[in-house]
């Protein structure tokens, strides 16, 4: 009784088999690559018809010509737009949206690291439920929260008063950049809090531990090891914020009453008011392009370290 | 430091140190119970014991990542109290090594020197000194990443060792290791304390490299330090049933005390073996399976103790042959070489086993 295989069967083990031949082994792997992009079809056509088109769309009317009666026509392509965006005007709008959006991004910095660390660093339940409660905020309407602070903000209203009883000043701030910094702050703090805390958490804390163990008070281990190791959250966090806060619209139309015009106001203003969407769009399009690199910039310097 | 005592001052003394946590429900775990122990300077001093028995909050409170809940821990004399670990004069090699990720191998090694503010020339040489001490010159500029478990270990025991401790405490260092580079880590780890002459407190939960490393063993269990002994005396005279079971494999045979230089088996044979427990006293006597001996029955030396049975089982291990050897109301493993000189025996063959007293021990619990 043997339990061999025939001779010609285990010949046919040894030898090549069919399966593994190299035309198959590729027509397998394009299958596969084939099926990855049947599931990521429906998106890529979405961001294709809502994103990629009209940004399209926004390019092309940057070099095209407006007419004297305010319409936008693709013809004789120019780069008359582009060529005002030296005006003073835009110049200003521009300096001031960049100070805006870089003072609203070290405000929420330095209020929601402390946060981030401090709910990092609770019990697993008490941690779900700070991160709900930073959440609860979404589950009403953005502009109805800029509204609310504007009557919080009124001459009359709760914030103006309780400054005005503590004596230190008039409170009235509705109307100024101030009010907007304080509406963006309000409103992109979660958008901080979040990756900082996803960043923090991830820490081993017994690196701190070891940090302590050769000769680093609180504060060595927190500039050494935490800070270095949270820099991800830190520079994931200041791009949600700093980017939505650059082309701002809602807050500094509510809270700032655009008085100082921001960008956003701009390229609003010129597409509605002034009827030059050339204009409009070489803006957006040099807003654009400047975010992007300044994005991959600042992830390349925050990502140095990792 | 003031010395106001003569000659040299134990390393580390723990008295009456505790250590109790407590949970949201209000329920205390003890996992320090009581401990007192002092180690001799210069001294490598090794905690045993199984998962969960207090050895490494033991050497986190040295450390002062924990702090007791009563008890005093000193270092050379002086008292550790409310010190936080930053100002104790130890360094610990993590288990998981704690390595700084966004660092390198020299910056790694160098941070308690920048963190103690050593001139920067004086720090360059120190590092250099440990690099070259664990052999890690030529991967001083890589990252923690990109180093093996094993170099990773070196880099951990650099860091430490750099800032020239007075005590460095170890907990379960090796425990990442494979075997081999266990092994040999463990002969390396020897050689280095007795070249640097810093006292070494490591922990671990494996017996073989407590032994071998050791000049002394504290057995821990429960939160408790059960002997505190070199490690040929834990393996030949353990005082508890559960070092004896720990350390090695032991066979363990139930008896009662009936003086202070007699005790009574289970069967009723009795065997002149002093212990300190009071008479009356349930307690075991246990013998190494190596240290007896199967003869022929009735052919076994006098002046010995004899217990007569019968062979069960053999099992061939190569270099030992270990028989199964029923005595009437228990069960004996015997462990002989497996040379030719040594005469084999068969499954049913009857017996007389004997040992030494010198080789039996009477342990308590």
């Amino acid at each position: 009784m043997s339990v061999a295989a025939p001779p010609d069967e285990a010949q046919a083990l040894d030898g090549p088999s069919e399966l593994a031949t190299p035309g198959l082994e590729r027509q397998a792997e394009r299958a596969k690559a084939r099926q990855g992009f049947l599931l990521g079809l429906p998106a890529i056509l979405y961001l294709l018809v809502f994103f990629v088109i009209p940004l399209g769309v926004v390019v092309a009317y940057s070099f095209a010509t407006r007419t004297r009666s305010g319409r936008t026509e693709l013809r004789d392509w120019n780069l008359n737009a582009y060529a005002r965006l030296g005006d003073d005007i835009v110049l200003t709008v521009a300096w001031r949206s960049l100070w805006v959006a870089a003072l609203t991004t070290v405000i929420c910095l330095l209020l929601a690291y402390p946060l981030a660390y401090f709910i990092s660093t609770r019990s697993a339940v008490t941690r779900n439920l700070l991160l709900v409660g930073i959440m609860i905020p979404f589950w009403s309407n953005f502009l109805i929260r800029t509204y609310a602070w504007r009557v919080l903000l009124d001459s009359d209203g709760l914030v103006t008063q309780m400054v005005q009883a503590t004596g230190l000043g008039d409170g009235r701030i509705l109307f100024t950049t101030n009010a907007v910094i304080l509406g963006l702050v309000y409103g992109y703090l979660p958008f901080m809090v979040l990756p900082l805390y996803a960043a923090i958490e991830r820490i081993d804390w017994s690196l701190v531990e070891g940090a302590r163990d050769l000769y680093a008070n609180g504060w060595g281990a927190f500039r050494r090891v935490v800070w270095p190791l949270s820099k991800p959250g830190v520079v994931a966090g200041s791009i949600l914020v700093f980017v939505p806060s650059f082309g701002a619209y809602v807050t500094p139309a509510i809270l700032g009453g655009n008085k100082e015009g921001l960008l956003g106001s701009y390229i609003v203003l010129q597409f509605l008011s002034a009827r030059n969407g050339p204009v409009g769009s070489a803006v957006s399009v040099v807003v654009l392009v400047v975010m992007l690199l300044g994005t991959l910039l600042y992830f390349r310097a925050g990502g140095k370290n990792l | 430091m003031h010395d106001t005592t003569d000659g040299p001052r134990p390393a580390v003394e723990l008295q009456g140190v505790v250590k109790r946590f407590g949970d949201r429900s209000g329920t205390e775990v003890t996992a320090v119970d009581d401990l007192d122990l002092t180690i001799a300077d210069g001294e490598f001093f090794s905690l045993l014991g199984p998962s969960g028995c207090g050895k490494t909050t033991t050497l986190r409170m040295i450390a002062g990542l924990e702090l007791p809940t009563a008890g005093s821990i000193r270092i050379h004399g002086e008292e550790m109290g409310l010190r936080p670990p930053n100002r104790r004069p130890v360094n610990t090699v993590f288990q998981n090594y704690a390595l700084f990720p966004h660092m390198t191998v020299a910056k790694n090694i160098g941070f308690g020197l920048e963190m103690r503010k050593v001139p920067t020339g004086d720090r360059a040489e120190l590092i250099d000194w440990a690099i070259q001490l664990v052999e890690m010159g030529a991967l001083a500029h890589r990252k923690p990443g990109q180093l093996s478990g094993g170099q990773q270990q070196r880099v951990a025991l650099a860091r430490a060792l750099v800032n020239r401790p007075e005590v460095l405490l170890l907990d379960e260092p090796l425990g990442a290791l494979d075997l081999k580079l266990r092994q040999q880590m463990q002969h390396e780890l020897k050689t280095l304390q007795r070249e640097v002459g810093i006292t070494f407190v490591y922990v671990t939960h494996d017996q073989e490299e407590a032994v071998t490393m050791s000049d002394r063993i504290g057995v821990m269990h429960d939160g408790r330090l059960l002997q505190v002994d070199t490690p040929e005396a834990i393996y030949e005279r353990p005082t508890t049933r559960f070092v004896a079971d720990f350390i090695g494999q032991s066979n363990f045979l139930e008896a009662t005390v009936a003086s202070a230089d007699e005790v009574v088996l289970a069967n009723g044979q009795r065997l002149r073996l002093s212990s300190d427990s009071p008479s009356g006293e349930a307690v075991a006597v246990t013998v190494r399976p190596e240290r007896l001996t199967v003869h022929r029955r009735g052919e076994a030396p006098a002046g010995l103790h004899h217990l007569e049975g019968r062979v069960e089982m053999v099992t061939y291990m190569g270099n030992a042959i270990v028989y199964g050897i029923g005595i009437d109301w228990m069960h004996l493993d015997v462990r002989c070489p497996a040379t030719l000189a040594v005469e084999r025996r068969d499954v049913g063959d009857e017996v007389t086993v004997s040992f030494e007293p010198r080789h039996a021990a009477v342990v308590t619990g």
